[in-house]
């Protein structure tokens, strides 16, 4: 989902760095908040930062013959909610742009917004449903994670559509895009959403009463487990 | 570890496997390569070039590996600790 350097012209790369400031400046006065309340998150902080940096490092075959990789940052937007997520993203991204020319500083805007605010909006929402419509915790993840994987591609053909439209207008564009990054990414917002669950039931079994502190969960039988 | 687990990392296993073998003959380049290659037939040329590239494509696989390795430390350290913090303990060793 990586919109390589370069490759946004203006206005379009400033204006993806303008939306991205605010939430990236907003999320780290969210994680000042949530260490400060609850020291006790940090290593929490680390993991889900950690599960991103693994994530998008993977880069797994799909069914359409191409390569694409997950985003991790799902389980971080779960957890605390998608500001947080967002900053998270964006260290990874940064880290991608500089050390593996993936990516790039002119293309972070974009790139922030697709996999560290679309996606993490998109997981959040649907966790929230989930946990309003009591879904069981497990499948709530999941499809939370899935889909804002999912979405972050979508995203990022919507950036390039808007950006390179073609003759036949923005929506011929976006299918075409679309083509490319969604339908690779449907198998592998699935092994994602798999691999947040796994993660997530571990916390849940260990870190449960945190997790219930924060409001990531809203479980009963988690306030007699874990610290 | 529960067998829901065990059936769930094959899953994600399988996931992975099975594109290479329902599409064996594919290139498998990346995603992001072919949206690239879709904007250049447009026509349009970068306008901004990345400011370091690796030098190979072993060096970029080698930054590949330190990124997932850190974050494979961090989410396994964090594993070990939780579940040897709730061990009970055997003192007699």
């Amino acid at each position: 989902m990586h919109i390589m350097e370069g490759f946004l012209p203006s206005p379009w790369w400033e204006l993806w760095t303008i939306v991205m400031i605010p939430v990236v400046i907003y999320g780290i006065y969210r994680i000042s908040l949530v260490t400060k309340n609850n020291p006790k998150t940090k290593p929490l902080l680390a993991l889900v930062g950690a599960f991103i940096f693994v994530l998008s490092a993977l880069k797994l075959p799909s069914v359409t013959g191409s390569c694409s990789h997950p985003t991790g940052s799902g389980l971080a937007a779960v957890i605390f909610g998608p500001a947080i997520a967002a900053v998270l993203s964006m260290l990874v991204l940064v880290f991608q742009a500089l050390l593996l020319a993936h990516g790039g500083l002119t293309t972070l805007g974009a790139n922030v917004v697709s996999m560290g605010i679309v996606g993490p909006v998109v997981a959040y929402g649907t966790w929230v449903i989930c946990k309003k419509a009591k879904v069981p915790s497990s499948f709530g993840v999941f499809l939370a994670v899935a889909l804002g994987n999912l979405l972050t591609y979508v995203a990022t053909s919507v950036q390039l559509a808007l950006a390179f439209p073609t003759a036949a207008g923005f929506l011929d564009a976006f299918a075409k895009f679309g083509t490319v990054f969604a339908v690779t990414q449907i198998p592998l917002a699935i092994a994602e959403g798999i691999l947040a669950v796994f993660l997530f039931d571990f916390l849940v079994k260990y870190k449960g009463k945190l997790l219930n502190t924060i409001g990531a969960v809203n479980l009963p039988s988690a306030l007699t487990r874990g610290n | 570890m529960e067998t829901k687990h065990i059936i769930m990392l094959a899953a994600v296993v399988a996931l992975v496997l099975v594109p290479l073998i329902l599409v064996p003959n594919a290139e498998y380049g990346g995603a992001d390569g072919a949206a690239e290659d879709l904007i250049l037939e447009t026509g349009y040329e970068p306008w901004f070039e990345s400011i370091w590239e690796p030098p190979s494509g072993e060096i970029e696989s080698l930054l590949f590996v330190i990124q997932a390795a850190i974050g494979a430390i961090i989410i396994g350290y964090f594993i070990g600790y939780e579940k040897g913090k709730r061990a009970p303990r055997e003192d007699t060793d």
